[in-house]
């Protein structure tokens, strides 16, 4: 238990080194979704409409793009071995990068998306379900995240390649917390669509680190 | 159970085998054909309602079916490849994918141009739809990661884990018409209940159905000859190059 807490300790601290990675992540999303009113049009009952989607849509981008991070660095300088070698089974080793990544870019992804969606003009009624929403989705981005930074390791292009990988198992997720803040805008039952996104939660907590670590065996193999 | 799997992962063996029996799936692939088109194109009654685009229906079905038989084809070879390391399961998954793909695009495109006229639009994000959309992805993505490495062997493994992960994805495009109240329609043919189809609908149907699968297993045991000839030549120019 203690050597997962160090190695969530040692992600972070890392990332704290290199705070502007991190906050390319959040920075990311912000500019996608600032890209919307000038594609789109600043009309605000568009703009309010789509909102939920748009939040969402870049939130899911803005944790693929940071995925290949995840095992790479310490797989090229030989760390990741080390930790295989070490007391931690290599499913909480991959649960423990994945909550590190989840710390680093969905926490504030959580933070940042009630002021995107504000600025997409969305009604503050569906602010705290959006908050509620992304605070099951995330984890699961990262989770699924995980899998697929630990399938593409060693792989040519592998940050696109995780994307392609993850983002339709990623689907889901998406449907289930866009259709509960819309449930919540139009004043009907967030709960079933919420209870479906916890559901995923679990479901990915339970299996994705198993398979990420299979994923990570063969690359280690 | 292992043991008799050991004796055809033997790929000199497999290649005997296939040879004998090839021939036979080819000609049953042809007859089923012959037979299923001219069911389905001539010998059928046009639908009271659809008119005669409902022949659409036996290359739409049976290549939906195959889609998901594929994927699962290839999820147990995967699954055989990584728990008893059998080289030929590996090749025979890597094989299913791009013919799986092939069926999903047929299965994607005669829908689109089934759901025009009877739908009144090429294409609704319904669960159905968009389900069978991400298993398309899901092949495209098994295919591209195989690919992404110098070393085969290493593609092979991390697209088995990723085509048992991709397979949580075929439940959800089977139930998903009785999950979600969606455009495209349930199940009409289930093993336990009485099929919702008339016979002279049915056969058709069903041929149709055999002659895709031969059609599959022609073109995977194809595949996987030629897999199995190419590895050996890499074997080979690896073992040249060494010397």
């Amino acid at each position: 238990m203690t050597a997962f807490f160090v190695l969530i300790r040692r992600d972070l601290a890392l990332s704290a080194r290199q705070a502007a990675d991190a906050l390319v992540a959040v920075m990311f999303a912000v500019l996608v979704v600032v890209l919307f009113p000038f594609g789109i049009g600043p009309e605000a009952d568009i703009l309010s409409r789509i909102s939920a989607g748009v939040v969402w849509v870049a939130a899911l981008l803005a944790a693929m793009l940071s995925l290949d991070r995840l095992f790479q660095a310490d797989h090229d300088d030989g760390s990741l071995e080390q930790l295989a070698l070490g007391p931690l089974p290599l499913w909480a080793l991959a649960l423990a990068k994945a909550t590190a990544h989840w710390l680093v870019t969905g926490l504030p992804l959580i933070v940042a998306s009630p002021i995107l969606a504000i600025m997409l003009q969305m009604p503050t009624a569906g602010l705290a379900t959006l908050v509620l929403a992304m605070a099951l989705g995330t984890p699961c981005f990262s989770l699924l995240g995980a899998i697929g930074a630990a399938l593409v390791l060693g792989a040519r292009r592998g940050g696109v390649l995780v994307a392609f990988l993850i983002l339709p198992l990623a689907i889901p997720v998406l449907i289930f917390g866009a259709a509960a803040t819309e449930a919540a805008l139009t004043a009907q039952e967030a709960a079933p669509h919420l209870m479906l996104l916890g559901a995923c939660l679990l479901a990915s907590l339970a299996l994705a680190p198993a398979a990420a670590a299979a994923g990570l065996r063969q690359a280690l193999g | 159970m292992t043991g008799s799997l050991h004796r055809f992962a033997n790929p000199a063996r497999f290649q005997r085998l296939s040879q004998a029996v090839l021939p036979w799936f080819a000609g049953g692939t042809v007859i089923a054909f012959v037979i299923g088109l001219y069911l389905a194109l001539f010998g059928s009654p046009p639908d009271y309602q659809q008119g005669e685009t409902v022949r659409i229906m036996y290359v739409h079905v049976p290549a939906a079916w195959m889609a998901l038989g594929a994927y699962t084809t290839m999820a147990l070879a995967s699954a055989v490849a990584l728990i008893w390391r059998h080289r030929l399961a590996d090749l025979v998954a890597q094989s299913a994918a791009p013919i799986g793909a092939g069926f999903t695009v047929i299965a994607l495109a005669t829908g689109m141009l089934w759901g025009q006229p009877m739908w009144g639009t090429f294409w609704v994000w319904d669960a159905r739809l968009t389900s069978v959309l991400v298993l398309l992805f899901l092949y495209l993505g098994y295919i591209a990661l195989i690919n992404a490495f110098d070393d085969p062997e290493r593609g092979a493994r991390a697209g088995a884990i990723l085509a048992l992960v991709g397979w949580i994805n075929v439940p959800i495009v089977k139930f998903s018409v009785d999950w979600w109240n969606t455009l495209h329609q349930p199940a009409s043919i289930s093993r336990f209940a009485k099929p919702a189809l008339h016979p002279s609908i049915m056969t058709p149907l069903l041929v149709m159905a055999i002659a895709f699968m031969l059609l599959f297993a022609t073109l995977l045991l194809l595949r996987v000859r030629t897999a199995t000839v190419e590895q050996r030549l890499r074997t080979l120019a690896m073992a040249r190059a060494r010397s």
